[in-house]
């Protein structure tokens, strides 16, 4: 089962969840699913326009799977991500991880999300409802999630 | 014979989406490229590619500019990423 899907389609959170945890749930499963917002801080966005680097961006996102099944003994992880035009309360991003235990799920789940939104070769262009469209800024606290991870005292 | 791409901001700022460049030499560094390209389209260029935040990818991997670029590389620019 391909375990890193990038496409332009719409995806169903239940059909990724099947696909993840297969005929047995395991024992922790933790999913994030990340929709088009309705607003920014320049107005009310219509419609996200998500860019990305073909090649670039599924090897990126398996290492980043490959990293956390690793880091945090991952039985099934899963990453599906969007690009094209997308409308507002769309999907975009959904991220499954199947674990021992919840702790390990968690932050298998949260570890992928953290670094896909600094290292995943995408960029966002919100278009508002004036009419006008805008490249969304990267966002220093996402530099620093993404550092609290690879941070030496980290593991403890 | 390298590759070259732009993305989102560095390609609307440059008006161009890929070309294919020809080393001049061996060995030749991420920096070394840019300076070519400047070179050869002018001070606009520099304007984009020297910008402090402008992202460098080598063969889908991101890179510093010391990087050396090997025959048949893909070379790739872009703004700091925004996914999720």
């Amino acid at each position: 089962m391909q375990r890193v899907l990038v496409q332009s389609k719409t995806f169903d959170v239940e059909t990724e969840y099947r696909r993840l945890v297969g005929e047995f749930p395991g024992a922790a499963v933790v999913t994030f699913a990340g929709y088009v917002r309705d607003h920014c801080d320049n107005g009310n966005v219509m419609a996200l326009e998500l860019e990305h680097y073909p090649g670039m961006t599924e090897s990126v996102l398996e290492v980043l799977g490959q990293q956390a099944e690793a880091r945090f003994g991952l039985h099934a992880w899963r990453i599906v991500h969007r690009f094209g035009t997308l409308s507002r309360s769309d999907p975009i991003v959904w991220v499954g991880v199947v674990a021992e235990h919840r702790t390990e799920a968690f932050q298998g789940c949260q570890f992928i999300m953290d670094t896909l939104k600094t290292d995943a070769p995408f960029w966002k262009r919100e278009h508002l409802d004036d009419g006008s469209a805008c490249w969304v800024a990267s966002q220093c606290q996402d530099e620093q999630r993404r550092a609290q991870w690879y941070q030496p005292q980290e593991e403890k | 014979m390298i590759t070259v791409k732009f993305f989102s901001l560095v390609r609307e700022a440059l008006g161009v989406q890929q070309l294919d460049l020809q080393l001049t030499h061996e060995g030749m560094t991420v920096m070394a490229v840019k300076e070519y390209l400047v070179s050869m389209h002018g001070e606009h260029w520099r304007e984009v590619l020297f910008q402090p935040n402008v992202v460098h990818a080598l063969n889908h991997r991101v890179v510093d500019v010391t990087t050396s670029v090997e025959e048949g590389a893909e070379l790739a620019f872009f703004p700091p990423m925004t996914g999720g």
